[in-house]
């Protein structure tokens, strides 16, 4: 159909021009085709020093402000901090605390992973597994694990077990959705190639449904390790850990009530450290070796 | 690449490998339950290049998937070697269309693999097997490297390669060349002759273009749409790439027979959707 505004004009034709050929010049006459990176676009290139660029960043703003505000009982320099950092480090006592709630720590999220790992394997070969974990996750998921302490405190008393059992729902519930709704994306063609090779049951769930849905379980992983880390330190600052042997939130809690103000610093720095290193150092190597080499994500 | 293909159909070899007998198939979308192919029936005898040829809603992709046993028919049997179909398996080896059939993680060479080692073949056999057919498609600069560098082409051959070397029954390829550009499908065309003229396989090919059957196929089976319906059985073995009066004339043959259908075709008992 042609347009109302040309309807009752000249009908639109293109004109004809004359034809050319040409010889393309050669590729030395027009300089580079391809050239190595300079160093400075290959630094601006690295995430790596980008990061770190922001880091020294934030600190410097940091040191600037407590210098500023000149007051140490209320906000400690960042050099304060961090020589309080270290001689607790080298004392002991900070690390010793950080071992005991790494500890807990990855019991919890391991056996939340292991029951995330069971229920979406239910959910996937099942509709009541389906249906079970769409329901529980919808009930369970809003709820912070932060309050359901009290209760664990009356079950499994105070003590690691307690601990342990909110970690557990930490970690659960965002590492089955995640890992579920990564299932459920999985195309039909690759599913179709796998059952076509003759898979079947777990042979078929564990060699193509799982490093299909690869991305997916890693934001799982990484959002329960994210909320597991932040109820440990949570919990440790109401209760700390039964045996004496205090975990870093109680180091935090403990250095609060002394008034030892650059160690509650120490302390919550040495939390953001390890969260720094497990997400840059643990999870991006295993993005960098996997779903990025397989270009899966970018 | 013109040239005369010395097979002949049935005096050359009598054997039918597949039976396709009587196949009504149905699937059920949220409202309706709709019936893409009725009471089909046809045989795919060892060596051809059969192709099912059909406008959209023919069922055609339906049938192979059948075939491939990811539907099950509600009417009618589908037998292999006389024993029938019961579910997916390596003995049929699908090429799909989509380019994401070959699995992201692992690299070419091993994509070969996997089908042969999750099925039991000695390590030292499936590597000279997967080197061999990665060879065959020409892609041996690439064997190390993973699915998603490759161009759309590529990863075809990759999926051809793959399916040919756990040396299926049957080759079961559901429109592979659909989603290449012009020049990329020719040449696909081209190779996958080539390739069967060096390893005499049995491929059953879907396909919506009356050229691409004419070139690929030795014998073609024509289905009308809205439910899919055999509409003739007809051979093209002494057809390949070079345009001949007699391709022109099979061409045009089949696009009358397409197009007629749309004006004269009986109505079928089963409800009707709208054609596009």
């Amino acid at each position: 159909m042609t347009g109302s505004v040309q309807s009752h004009q000249q009908p639109l034709v293109p004109s004809i021009r004359p034809e050319f050929e040409r010889d393309v010049l050669d590729a030395g006459v027009i300089g580079d085709i391809s050239r190595p990176l300079s160093p400075w676009e290959r630094l601006t290139g690295n995430t790596l020093a980008r990061r770190i660029f922001i880091l020294v960043l934030l600190g410097a703003a940091w040191q600037a402000y407590a210098v500023w505000s000149d007051n140490p009982l209320m906000f400690p320099t960042l050099s304060e901090t961090l020589a309080t950092l270290w001689t607790s480090l080298v004392d002991g006592q900070l690390l010793q605390r950080c071992l005991t709630s790494l500890r807990i720590l990855l019991v919890g999220y391991a056996v939340g992973i292991a029951a995330a790992a069971v229920l979406t394997m239910l959910a996937v070969t099942t509709r009541f597994g389906n249906d079970l974990l769409s329901t529980l996750t919808s009930m369970f998921n809003p709820l912070p694990a932060i309050a359901l302490l009290p209760l664990a405190l009356l079950w499994f008393g105070l003590g690691e077990g307690s601990l342990t059992f909110v970690l557990v729902h930490a970690v659960l519930w965002p590492m089955a959705l995640n890992t579920h709704s990564g299932f459920m994306g999985v195309s039909d063609t690759l599913r179709m190639a796998g059952q076509n090779y003759g898979l079947k049951g777990l042979r078929y769930v564990m060699l193509i449904l799982v490093p299909a849905a690869l991305p997916s379980i890693l934001t799982g992983l990484k959002i329960g390790w994210a909320f597991a880390w932040r109820t440990l330190i949570a919990a440790e600052l109401v209760f700390g850990v039964s045996s004496g042997a205090g975990g870093i939130g109680w180091f935090i809690y403990e250095n609060r009530n002394q008034l030892e103000i650059p160690s509650v610093f120490a302390g919550l720095l040495m939390v953001i450290i390890i969260g720094l290193l497990v997400e840059s150092v643990v999870f991006r190597s295993i993005e960098i070796y996997t779903v990025r080499k397989w270009g899966m994500q970018r | 690449m013109g040239r005369v293909l010395p097979f002949t159909g049935q005096e050359a070899d009598p054997g039918v490998l597949l039976d396709v007998d009587n196949v009504t198939l149905q699937y059920k979308t949220d409202s309706r339950l709709v019936t893409a192919t009725y009471q089909v029936d046809f045989q795919v005898h060892r060596g051809d290049r059969f192709v099912l040829l059909g406008p959209s809603g023919c069922g055609k992709s339906s049938l192979l998937k059948a075939v491939a046993g990811f539907i099950k028919p509600v009417e009618g049997q589908i037998r292999l070697n006389g024993a029938p179909v019961t579910g997916p398996g390596p003995d049929r080896m699908v090429v799909f269309q989509e380019f994401d059939q070959l699995l992201p993680w692992k690299t070419v060479f091993q994509n070969v693999m996997f089908p042969l080692r999750s099925r039991g073949v000695p390590k030292r056999e499936a590597e000279d097997r997967a080197g061999t057919y990665i060879a065959k498609v020409g892609l041996d600069r690439f064997r190390d490297s993973y699915p998603h560098i490759l161009s759309g082409g590529m990863k075809q051959r990759v999926a051809i390669a793959r399916a040919m070397a756990t040396e299926p029954e049957i080759l079961l390829m559901d429109e592979p060349f659909a989603a290449l550009d012009a020049l990329t499908r020719r040449r696909m065309q081209e190779e996958l002759l080539q390739l069967w003229d060096d390893v005499r396989f049995t491929v059953l090919f879907v396909t919506h273009s009356i050229e691409e059957a004419i070139i690929v196929g030795n014998r073609i089976l024509v289905l009308s749409p809205h439910p899919g319906q055999v509409k003739a059985e007809l051979n093209a073995h002494s057809y390949g790439h070079e345009k001949s009066e007699g391709f022109a004339a099979l061409e045009n043959r089949i696009h009358t027979m397409l197009f007629a259908e749309q004006n004269t075709a009986p109505a079928p008992k089963v409800t009707r959707a709208a054609r596009p």
